[in-house]
């Protein structure tokens, strides 16, 4: 018995580096992640994107979408920090997953990629629809573009788009240019313009729309131009990430190794762009890169070290965060100029762009306002393709205490001078009236 | 005067009886003053020794600071848990004066080494400062009708039963010190005014002060004296008396008041204290007419009179025009808005919904005076009588007092505080008057020899007679030394003396015997119905501390002690720094006894601030939550009477919120609220009152108590039963309802798409169709 206490003690022991080698504050990157496949097929059909995120240190657990085995979490843990969902056409998911739990795990933090393809299921629309991205309704629907196709697409359907309008952020998408365009084929979706948690990332061109190629139009397609959304992601607002894709072709291994010519183009280029967009896309969604830590906020008096627990108007102070932002293996200091602090009771008094240390210090030095009331220091930080910063730290600021203010003011002197002289006059008068006789 | 003429064996006698009369006396007011403190103890013995109310919690909180931190300390508080996140400047906008008294009380008493909590101090101040404030109307009286009427005025003000509601045990309030204050800043001027004496008038510009101190009625002094004066100028009075009495009080009471932080400027600026500046001007060009008649022959006097009254009047046509104009410049006129609401009693109703809102601040009614004053109501015309024989500078004070504080309790509930020291005193001139005429015409039938009439008379107008013929001595005196002219003044001041009386007179008012032992049993019956009335009023009426409340029912007394209990919750559950919101009323028990910071408290001095925290109430879910999302809020409070019947809960004060909203926001209608203008909570009521956050949060769930959901204050079903709250979630509901807890709901992590259109679709799916299993109709 003792023997069996202590070997348990002993594994755990061991495990413990292991497990806390999980999804946390101090190592944002997801190790463990669930793939949900239709088909296990999959598996060697998408090798190349699947290999990458191994290569990149990834546990991959492939799971069949139906398996009546699944389980996100156990014993109120979860046991994956991110999650593939590579079934467009499952019903019905295995275990205790539903659309609900997909999304619980969301809001727990942890990241998600999904790929829809043509004729969807209304289970991957509804988390799709969760994560606030609409599916074109129509299931049978695909986009097509007769002037930005690919060459390559033999059809002659012109569902085969070579989309190179991706999004502008070299966070997201890796500091190298991604050259050729992204070979796309699937449906398409639509944003929320009001949403602003989730954004584009790779958009079709104006000429594209959303039908069903194999059918006649008998009324304006729903969804046309650039309000298409071929991928897209959701930043939460608790940072976790979510890609959906309308194509699980993008991530095959066809679509990466066929090469591309984009119609009415003379660039010809060997290899389509899939790969790298793919691949750099995981690494964002994964956490490996934008993602940003801040400490805590600290200020003080000028000339003072310690925080003082008030303010008063008018004093000078010291403010200073450190951000360090994630390479992937480890915490670098963040360089931006455009950090900003507010001093803040309902509006912002100060407005100071912090100046940053290139050691991932950012510091500003401001005076108090003329005005008294509970103060918040905050940062809000949110920048395309970063995770959001928002802190904020109350302060109160007091008004002057009765005996700082100014003892004597130069301009009130004339009446200084008339409160004596009257005091005197009067005790000369008294004297005079009364001893005169 | 008279026993001065007695021949010497009498003289003696008389002296004993003086002594005697004087020990009695003084043992009688020490009974009084036991009286006045033990009968405010009702509620200690009934429910507990606690702080009651709402404002008594803040100065509660504000004396704990002070012993805690020290004067310089509270003087520069800066509290930053109230009015988030503009927080108050305690020390420069609190009157002091309780605070000060009540520190100081606690910090002599454990410096004596009598280890008293501060909160025992505060709940025993108020009885302490009644049986002074009977004290001063003994001492206000004598110097009024003598000491007689005193002790009358006295027993009746210990258990008055208006003052009561403001002084019971725990009921520490500003009103508490500040009638005590009152009675005897008003003691001082009289006395002031009968002797002539500097000391007096110096004491009395400190009294003064220390009413300024306490509370925000000291206004009701600083116009009140200058009418008096005014009015003795008018009549003829002026005297030099009344000028010692009056010019320093206005320099030293101003400058005095002028350091109290919160008034400060205000002692100059207001148009509250114009009357008095007024007033000092025209006493000095009339002191000025005196002294020139008196240096001047009777014709050059005429001359002189043309020229003062002609350059008095420009003086008096300027500044008052100078007063006009700073008047206008200002947007109320240069008056606060609650003493304009006194000026013109519709103001507050029309402008200022904040003022009138309070229950306090609204006019009383009929049956309130009964309560309040009781039989005195009937006593004070035969006072007012009784003061004008014979008129002195005195009694018309008094007569004056009660004219002018009948007239503002029939403004504001609250100034009935004011009337009733000025009705006891009334009361008690016109039932010692009463016992004395029917007393000595009892002794006249039965001594029925003019020389125990004599004595008899002596006896009953023996103190009286010899401390005012003594001071009337004095103060001509000193008259004699300060001003050159006496024979006008000589002529006057004997006949308005009640000193001296003509035998004759009296004899005339003798009556019969039989009517004289019926009278004087009727009055007994009158006073003890006085005092079964104030017994009961302080039992039952006036003892309840409102965060405790009880109701008798057949099967025993039950005891509500939610407010006790949410406060409680507040405090254990929640963070430190955790903000709540709720209507203002509950602000200062939320800091007192929470200790959590609230958005808005009684203190209502930012109207705007109050007006977001009744828009927020008034909206619907989202717009609420944004509104208190912005402002940091953490928890929403709201009182619910529905459920056990408590009628002054958030739902009846609700028209106020949105009255005080629309005030500000105009896209907040009252209309809106109202159907066919009026105000229900039933199925017939308005959709934007149903969907409004203080019915969402008062109703939410309410429905599963009895599966009705009957309120039973409003004695309706509500309108809307089964809804859900979006933004909000329940934390805590207190044990009878009561006091119900809210949280903000942190914002969505995710937005969701098109969710309306798609749910029909995927009812099938996996989460939709688990959460409509719950749904019974499905």
């Amino acid at each position: 018995m003792m023997n069996l206490s202590r070997s348990v003690a002993l594994i755990s022991l061991f495990l413990l580096p292991l497990l806390s080698f999980s999804f946390s504050v101090d190592n944002p990157t997801d190790r463990r992640v669930l793939v949900l496949l239709d088909d296990l097929s999959l598996k060697s059909s998408h090798s190349i994107f699947f290999n990458t995120l191994k290569s990149r240190g990834f546990d991959l657990d492939f799971k069949l979408a139906d398996d009546s085995k699944l389980a996100l979490q156990r014993y109120g843990q979860y046991l994956y920090d991110g999650l593939i969902i590579f079934a467009p056409s499952t019903e019905r998911l295995g275990g205790s997953l539903d659309s609900k739990s997909i999304a619980d795990f969301v809001d727990s933090g942890r990241d998600l990629i999904l790929s829809a393809d043509t004729s969807a299921s209304d289970l991957i629309r509804s988390i799709a629809t969760e994560c606030g991205v609409d599916f074109d309704e129509d299931s049978s629907a695909m986009v097509i573009d007769h002037t930005s196709f690919s060459v390559s697409d033999v059809d002659g359907d012109h569902t085969l788009i070579a989309a190179d309008d991706l999004v502008k952020s070299d966070v997201i998408l890796g500091k190298a240019k991604i050259e050729a365009p992204v070979l796309f084929r699937g449906v398409a979706h639509s944003l929320n313009p009001t949403n602003n948690l989730v954004f584009k990332v790779l958009s079709a061109s104006p000429s594209a729309y959303s039908a069903n190629p194999s059918s006649k139009l008998s009324s304006p397609p729903q969804l046309t131009g650039s309000a298409i959304s071929l991928v897209s992601v959701l930043q939460a607002r608790n940072n976790a990430r979510v890609v959906i894709s309308g194509s699980l072709q993008l991530f095959s291994d066809r679509l990466i190794r066929s090469g591309v010519q984009k119609a009415g183009s003379h660039n010809q280029y060997e290899k389509s762009g899939n790969e790298q967009f793919v691949t750099e896309l995981s690494k964002w969604v994964f956490h490996e890169r934008g993602h940003l830590k801040a400490g805590s906020l600290v200020h003080h008096r000028v000339g003072e070290t310690d925080e003082p627990a008030i303010y008063r108007i008018k004093d000078d102070l010291e403010f200073s965060v450190e951000i360090y932002e994630w390479s992937g293996k480890s915490w670098e200091p963040y360089v931006a100029n455009d950090v900003q602090v507010q001093f803040y009771m309902m509006s912002p008094y100060v407005l100071k762009t912090l100046s940053a240390d290139k050691k991932g210090l950012f510091h500003t030095s401001f005076k108090v306002p003329d005005v008294y009331g509970v103060f918040q220091f905050k940062v809000e930080y949110e920048m395309l393709g970063y995770t959001t910063l928002s802190l904020s730290k109350q302060i109160p600021v007091r008004p002057y205490r009765h005996n700082e203010y100014e003892r004597f003011i130069p301009t009130a002197y004339p009446y200084y001078g008339a409160c004596f002289t009257t005091m005197a006059g009067f005790f000369v008068f008294s004297f005079v009236y009364l001893y005169h006789k | 005067m008279a026993a001065l003429e007695s021949p010497q064996p009498a003289a003696t006698t008389t002296a004993m009886r003086h002594a005697f009369g004087n020990v009695l006396s003084v043992l009688i007011l020490v009974l009084i003053g036991v009286l006045a403190f033990s009968i405010r103890l009702f509620s200690v013995i009934k429910y507990e020794s606690v702080i009651h109310e709402f404002d008594p919690y803040f100065n509660y909180r504000v004396t704990q600071f002070l012993s805690k931190n020290g004067i310089y300390e509270f003087w520069n508080w800066f509290d930053d848990r109230t009015w988030y996140p503009l927080g108050r400047v305690i020390g420069g906008t609190v009157y002091p004066g309780l605070t000060l008294t009540a520190g100081t009380i606690w910090w002599v008493l454990n410096s004596l080494n009598i280890p008293l909590s501060v909160e025992t101090v505060c709940v025993f101040t108020a009885p302490v400062f009644s049986a002074f404030a009977s004290w001063a109307t003994y001492l206000l009286t004598k110097e009024v009708k003598g000491s007689g009427a005193g002790l009358a005025a006295a027993v009746l003000l210990a258990m008055v039963p208006s003052y009561i509601s403001r002084s019971v045990a725990g009921s520490y309030d500003n009103e508490a010190v500040a009638i005590f204050a009152l009675i005897f800043t008003f003691y001082l001027y009289i006395k002031t005014l009968n002797t002539g004496s500097l000391f007096y008038a110096t004491l009395n510009a400190l009294a003064y002060f220390y009413m300024v101190c306490s509370w925000g009625g000291y206004t009701f002094i600083i116009n009140l004296i200058p009418m008096h004066v005014l009015l003795c100028i008018v009549t003829g009075r002026y005297s030099p008396r009344l000028y010692i009495a009056y010019a320093p009080l206005v320099v030293l009471g101003t400058l005095l008041a002028a350091l109290v932080p919160v008034v400060g400027f205000n002692a100059v600026l207001t148009s509250e204290h114009f009357a008095s500046f007024l007033v000092f001007i025209i006493i000095h060009v009339v002191a000025l007419v005196y002294y020139i008649k008196g240096i001047l022959t009777p014709k050059m006097f005429k001359v002189a009179v043309t020229l003062v009254v002609s350059i008095g009047m420009v003086v008096c046509f300027i500044v008052v025009a100078i007063l006009v104009a700073l008047v206008a410049s200002s947007p109320t006129g240069g008056w606060s808005g609650r003493s304009l609401s006194l000026l013109d009693p519709t103001y507050a109703s029309k402008y200022i919904p904040i003022i009138a809102s309070v229950s306090e601040h609204q006019p009383p009614t009929w049956p309130s005076y009964f309560m309040d004053i009781n039989v005195l109501a009937f006593l004070v015309p035969a006072g007012i009588i009784a003061c004008f024989s014979p008129l002195s500078d005195s009694s018309s004070f008094v007569v004056l007092y009660i004219v002018m504080s009948v007239y503002f309790s029939g403004v504001m509930v609250r100034l009935m505080l004011v009337l009733a020291p000025a009705a006891c005193i009334m009361s008690g001139i016109a039932l010692s008057q009463a016992f004395d005429v029917f007393t000595g015409s009892i002794k006249y039938q039965l001594g029925g020899s003019s020389n125990s009439t004599d004595n008899a008379e002596d006896t009953n107008n023996a103190p009286k007679d010899d401390a005012s013929a003594g001071k009337t001595d004095k103060g001509e005196e000193i008259v004699k030394e300060r001003s050159s002219k006496k024979g006008k003044k000589k002529e006057r001041e004997p006949a308005d003396k009640p000193s001296v009386k003509s035998k004759a007179k009296k004899k005339a008012l003798v009556l019969p015997l039989e009517t004289s032992i019926v009278a004087l049993l009727l009055l007994i019956m009158l006073g003890a119905f006085y005092v079964i009335h104030c017994v009961w009023a302080a039992a039952e009426a006036y003892s309840a501390p409102s965060i405790v409340l009880t109701s008798q029912s057949r099967d025993g007394l039950h005891v509500f002690d939610d407010f006790r209990e949410s406060y409680a919750w507040l405090s254990h559950n929640t963070d430190v720094d955790d903000k709540v919101a709720s209507w203002w009323d509950y602000g200062y028990q939320t800091t007192a006894m929470a200790n959590r910071t609230v958005i808005v408290d009684n203190n209502t001095w930012n109207n705007t601030h109050i007006a977001t925290v009744g828009t927020a109430m008034s909206s619907p879910e989202k717009a609420a939550w944004e509104i208190f999302n912005s402002l940091d809020v953490k928890y929403v409070l709201v009182v619910f009477g529905g459920l056990i019947g408590y009628p002054s809960d958030d739902i009846n004060k609700f028209l106020w919120m949105v009255r005080i909203g629309g005030g500000v926001f105009p896209h907040i209608k009252e209309a809106d609220y109202l159907r066919d203008g009026q105000y229900r909570i039933d199925s017939e009521a308005t959709p934007t009152m149903l969907n409004c956050l203080m019915y969402k949060l008062s109703y939410y769930r309410f429905v599963e108590t009895d599966g009705k959901g009957y309120d039973r204050v409003r004695r309706t079903e509500i309108g809307k039963k089964h809804f859900k709250l979006t933004h909000f979630e329940e934390v805590f509901t207190s044990h009878h309802w009561m006091v119900r807890i809210y949280k903000l709901k942190p914002a969505r992590n995710r937005i969701r798409g098109r969710a309306k259109k798609l749910k029909s679709k995927t009812t099938s799916s996996g989460w939709s169709s688990k959460s409509e299993k719950k749904n019974p109709w499905v």
